[in-house]
């Protein structure tokens, strides 16, 4: 029977099935950060049980870590405590830990692929909606619950039932200044914010093959806002190139027997999709979100939706409710809308890629003197590289801060956040009501249009900006 | 301490309540519970922040408009709500929140998965119904009248009528048992050292590296 890649790295993981179709997967990754592991870890030792696989696990803290100075710790004492707990737990179940004085340490999804912990075919876990990220390098990745992180640290297996295939195919090129986060808003806007529930996505086509790593990685980070809960893409010499000779990626012989399987895993020609969608990429303008959902994308030659135009009840109601939280008007043209905030960073675009790609639109230019930015890179390692490269004094010299790794301003929960109505263009993805802090309001970029942003201090489109 | 480490979760039983309807579409985890109040390291106490944007306004005062804020909603156990409830974030506080709260049913026409998932671990009946069914019930809510939940029979009780449910069976023994998935899969200990030992032989570099 042909098979999909899902349906093939779903088999390879069956410990048990039941006649009802619910299964225990083995799972071959387990990240791990500061907020959703404690309760986890309280579980364990309430129940007298052991982490069954420390070797599998890794930890890293990401979400509430300040990004300015770290020498003088965390201020705000609940941090503080959960940081503070990830270590004692770590220590306690003996568990890898990537603290706030390791360089190594980042975004939890930044972080698995830099270490070459992520590698294709496998399962991997967080308890975090992000992990889709993983799916990059051809392995099903996703996110899961506090219960669930206690489940795999006890048992290293999860209880799940096998989801339907999705598969989104995108062919052609890139026009100039559009990126794979244009290409995945312009995917969510398409099918919508719940389009993907109960499915595995599977991205595939020309382009999706022509994309860096990096690239690829943003598109399956943000899988979660159109509702499935993993995306893939099958592996190929680009990420074999990316893995070689990572501090976790296989060694000598394990490297030949590991690339031997990895090239083992692709979709079967014939494999049938319970969905299938397909996406022109030369048809791919840059994209901004203009609601409180990812699924509110709008080209930046567009203008903001009218509910008018809109029948059905509830989607008139929610287009009237975003309206109202954002500021925005009904008609107005995307291009100018005025924004006080940049934010360029998170597990969506974080990465050295990003980071080049803001810098070459800030290169020799000012940021508007009413606009304050922040460039957060995703790990450490992405910091030393672009601090390498003299990416970082290009931000400081538009006007930029350059801050310490760490998840910032996506999710707001240290202390870089929006206040009430302030506007933010972000890298980010979720533009959530109250997501930056709250009140605030979060358009939806790449990080060129961000860097474009922040230079004319309004939503501006990219392409006016190539040097 | 547990009643046994099989059962670790609070048995689901019959329910009955006045529902509270919150007409709102795509409700995600941050409006659940936002981020502020994922710092803590406990799973209770995050009922009196559940929807903590929509229910208090700048100064913590609650708004007096938004329904669980009023009687008898404040006590309601069931929640009727908008299409894609709980996409975003994975993080179970939202589920722990609206436990803290009292509820422990809600009834919407669809999920997101991994909140859907993260309400079974809790002790939570979430209910998928369709729309002309949602818009029903809610009249109950609006006229502030009880309805009933029937896991057993899966079904929604409400004056002379009902409406059958679906749910699949593994998930509804497990609320109807309180039983913990985690001691579950431990029974089956010796599959998972097998499969452990396959690996090690078939893909050392999942081990060695």
């Amino acid at each position: 029977m042909s098979l999909t890649l899902y349906d093939k790295i779903w088999n390879e993981h069956l410990v048990h099935q039941q006649e009802d179709g619910t299964s225990l997967l083995f799972v071959d990754r387990h990240l791990i950060h500061e907020v959703t592991s404690p309760q986890a870890f309280e579980g364990l030792r309430n129940s007298n049980r052991k982490v069954r696989q420390p070797n599998l696990t890794l930890a890293v803290v990401d979400h509430n870590i300040p990004t300015t100075d770290r020498s003088k710790g965390i201020d705000d004492e609940d941090s503080r405590i959960q940081v503070e707990t990830l270590d004692k737990n770590c220590k306690e179940f003996d568990i890898q830990l990537f603290g706030m004085e390791d360089k190594r340490q980042g975004i939890v999804h930044i972080v698995g692929p830099e270490q070459g912990f992520t590698q294709p075919g496998t399962v991997i876990v967080c308890g975090d909606s992000h992990t889709a990220t993983h799916g990059a390098f051809g392995s099903l990745a996703f996110g899961i619950g506090t219960s669930e992180v206690e489940h795999v640290l006890a048992t290293q297996t999860l209880v799940q039932k096998k989801a339907k295939n999705f598969r989104i195919n995108v062919n052609g090129k890139l026009a100039i200044g559009v990126t794979s986060k244009d290409v995945v808003l312009q995917i969510i806007g398409k099918i919508g914010t719940a389009g993907g529930t109960g499915y595995v996505i599977e991205y595939a086509g020309s382009l999706i093959s022509e994309l860096s790593v990096e690239q690829r990685m943003t598109i399956c980070n943000m899988t979660i806002e159109g509702g499935a809960r993993a995306g893939l893409i099958e592996p190929d010499q680009k990420i074999f190139n990316y893995l070689k000779n990572r501090p976790m990626s296989p060694k000598n012989e394990n490297w030949d027997k590991a690339l031997k399987y990895w090239n083992t895993l692709k979709t079967d020609k014939d494999a049938k999709f319970d969905k299938e969608i397909n996406l022109t990429a030369d048809d791919i303008v840059p994209m901004v979100t203009w609601g409180t959902s990812p699924q509110d994308v709008v080209s930046i030659v567009g203008k903001i939706p009218n509910p008018k135009n809109e029948n059905n009840i509830d989607k008139k109601n929610s287009i009237d409710r975003s309206l109202k939280y954002m500021g925005l008007k009904a008609d107005v043209a995307v291009q100018g809308i005025k924004i006080d905030k940049v934010f360029i960073g998170s597990c969506t675009n974080g990465r050295i890629e990003d980071l080049r790609e803001a810098a070459q639109i800030l290169k020799d230019k000012k940021k508007a003197a009413h606009v304050h930015g922040m460039v957060v890179p995703g790990s450490g390692l992405v910091k030393e590289q672009a601090e390498q490269e003299g990416l970082d004094k290009i931000f400081i010299k538009s006007g930029l801060e350059w801050r310490e790794p760490g998840c910032s301003m996506c999710l707001a929960m240290n202390a870089d956040k929006l206040k009430p109505e302030e506007r933010c263009a972000s890298t980010s993805n979720r533009n959530f009501e109250g997501r930056q802090g709250r009140g605030g309001r979060t358009h939806l970029v790449s990080p060129g249009m961000a860097a474009a942003a922040a230079i004319a201090g309004s939503l501006d489109d990219v392409r006016k900006y190539q040097n | 301490m547990l009643e046994s480490t099989k059962t670790k979760m609070k048995k689901f039983n019959s329910l009955k309540s006045i529902p509270a309807y919150l007409p709102i579409v795509n409700i995600d985890t941050d409006m659940i519970i936002p981020k502020q109040f994922l710092k803590t390291i406990k799973r209770t106490g995050l009922g009196k922040n559940l929807f903590f944007e929509m229910r208090y306004d700048d100064r913590g005062k609650k708004i007096k408009n938004f329904i669980l804020n009023n009687e008898p909603f404040n006590n309601s156990k069931i929640l009727i709500t908008g299409n894609n409830f709980g996409c975003g974030s994975s993080r179970e506080h939202a589920p722990w929140a609206l436990l803290d709260f009292g509820i422990t049913c809600i009834i919407c026409s669809s999920y997101a998965d991994i909140f859907y998932s993260n309400c079974f671990k809790n002790g939570i009946l979430p209910i998928i119904l369709k729309e002309e069914k949602i818009k029903e019930l809610s009249e109950y809510s609006k006229r502030k009248e009880e309805i009933s939940i029937d896991l057993k029979e899966e079904k929604i009780i409400y004056r002379n009528n009902e409406i059958k449910f679906d749910i699949d069976p593994f998930k509804k023994k497990c609320l109807l048992e309180g039983l913990d998935d985690i001691s579950l899969s431990l029974e089956k200990l010796d599959q998972i050292s097998s499969f452990e030992k396959k690996l090690i032989k078939n893909k050392p570099w999942i081990f060695n590296d």
